[in-house]
């Protein structure tokens, strides 16, 4: 029951970042979101569960800044953090959950 | 008896043997290897029934009829046969300073595979074979060699082929830290990670011999016997560390370090499970 | 240098049955490295085997065949201790032969 929730929520959070609505960026906003999304990646990364995907939306935010598309690197920013928290989420639940799938 | 209520802690605790009087309604998990590998071979012998303990060592080339008739094929003139040449080759020749692989390890290094990895308890970690490796040639003062392919996997090659037939005799000694590598290793199998939420039992404990696209899922029982492997899908040779990192992209998961403690341990675990079962490396695989 | 061809030729009633592991990268020309750039196609263009002065089988390889090709195949004839002569040639015009007797 609580491993449909587990995966239901990750699941959840891996859709929101993708189709969250945003107001138009500026700089001083994508360095906030880059800066909230590496936070988490890092707190990810001292749980040894980064993921790629989280990795690869950090670059396209920094890409996208970069050439000045305040934009699409907010978006990208604020996927990277969704991202990366779902993974810190996987990472805390499965310090419990991992013995569902033991074998015994 | 298994008890149904988890301990809530996030790491396990290692305790004695704890005599409880009373009936547990939250019980300790106590670490008993003797007991896991029991289960663990007595879970895929009873899932794969027509199978001989020994035919789990060639993964999903025993799964799978046709895979087995290209498999005896392949093993008249496998692919790792260039890797394992250069392997002796390698493995012979003396490092600058005269002295050569052989004064690394017992027995010459022949025949040893099979002991690796190892529970150091000096150093207080598990030692995996290639992790030896390039302690031996920084000792005599040569570079250190990437732990996922060419020079090395010819190394491990030649020294697998060494022990060919001879049983996984890991071991894990008392000492509370043994047994919280051997711990770590199966919490890292059994946990999911990655953006696919996969773990290692996910595919090799809950679907061996299913098909995840074109390939047909090894079981976890014996699964690094045939290590280090020719891998078609690589168009050479890889070590366990080029396994697991591989794997763990493929499921969207940053990977670790070759030589992470988690790879480590995860190495150590999974020897110990297959204890008994023959080494059979190298391998071949798709 | 050693020979990048192995081969195992066996005489069986009225044919021999012929397996060959060959070293060569058959890099197709397509496949970037590391740093982003395309690896020269490198691959055997023409594997010929010879019994008794004539070709038994010839092999027209592209890029499409895999690193270290395996070929297995079967002739007509062939005698136990008799020669068998397998050559290539690859689009860079390097090369390799051996000879190998029938078992």
């Amino acid at each position: 029951m609580s491993r449909m929730l587990t995966s239901a929520l990750a699941s959840g959070l891996l859709i929101a970042g993708a189709t969250t609505v945003l107001a138009a960026g500026s700089e001083a906003d994508f360095k906030a979101a880059y800066a909230a999304a590496e936070a988490a990646n890092n707190q990810a990364g001292a749980l040894r569960d980064q993921w790629t995907t989280t990795a690869a939306a950090l670059a396209e935010a920094k890409k996208a800044a970069d050439q000045g598309d305040f934009d699409t690197a907010v978006a990208q920013a604020k996927e990277a953090e969704a991202l990366a928290k779902a993974s810190i989420y996987q990472a805390q639940s499965e310090k419990d959950a991992w013995k569902a799938l033991e074998i015994r | 008896m298994r008890s149904a209520i988890h301990l809530a802690s996030a790491a396990l605790v290692l305790t004695t043997l704890a005599l409880s009087a009373a009936p547990s309604v939250i019980a300790a998990d106590t670490p008993d290897p003797v007991a896991d590998a029991r289960a663990f071979r007595n879970y895929f012998t009873g899932k794969f029934s027509k199978l001989k303990l020994e035919d789990f060592v060639n993964g999903p080339y025993s799964l799978n009829e046709d895979m087995h008739k290209q498999w005896e094929e392949k093993e008249q003139f496998p692919p790792y046969d260039f890797a394992l040449d250069l392997g002796k080759e390698l493995f012979t020749r003396p490092f600058k300073n005269g002295k050569s692989y052989a004064d690394c390890f017992a027995n010459q290094g022949i025949g040893v595979r099979q002991n690796y990895p190892y529970f150091d308890e000096k150093e207080g970690k598990v030692i995996t074979l290639e992790l030896a490796l390039n302690r031996c040639r920084e000792a005599n003062g040569e570079a250190q060699l990437s732990y996922v392919k060419d020079d090395m996997a010819a190394l491990t090659a030649y020294m697998a082929f060494t022990s060919r037939g001879k049983p996984f005799d890991i071991k894990i000694p008392n000492d509370p830290r043994a047994l919280e590598a051997y711990e770590n290793g199966k919490r890292y199998f059994y946990a999911r990670r990655g953006q696919l939420n996969f773990s290692c039992a996910s595919c090799h404990v809950q679907n061996p011999g299913e098909r995840i696209r074109a390939e047909i899922l090894a079981p976890a029982l014996g699964i690094l016997n045939a290590m280090p492997i020719y891998r078609s899908e690589w168009g050479g040779m890889g070590t366990t560390s080029r396994r697991f990192v591989t794997c763990n992209s493929q499921i969207r998961g940053t990977p670790l370090e070759p030589q992470s403690d988690e790879y480590r341990d995860l190495e150590y675990y999974l020897s110990y499970v297959s204890n008994g079962l023959p080494i059979s490396g190298p391998g071949a695989r798709p | 240098m050693a020979s990048t061809i192995r081969v195992r030729a066996t005489a069986r009633d009225d044919s021999t049955e012929v397996q060959a592991l060959i070293q060569h990268p058959m890099d197709s020309g397509y496949v970037k490295d590391a740093s982003g750039n395309l690896i020269p196609p490198h691959f055997i263009q023409e594997l010929t085997f010879e019994y008794d002065g004539k070709a038994v089988f010839v092999a027209d390889w592209g890029p499409a065949v895999s690193k270290d090709p395996y070929v297995k195949f079967s002739f007509k004839g062939g005698k136990k201790g008799d020669d068998l002569k397998i050559s290539w040639v690859d689009n860079k015009g390097q090369s390799d032969t051996t000879t190998a007797k029938i078992q």
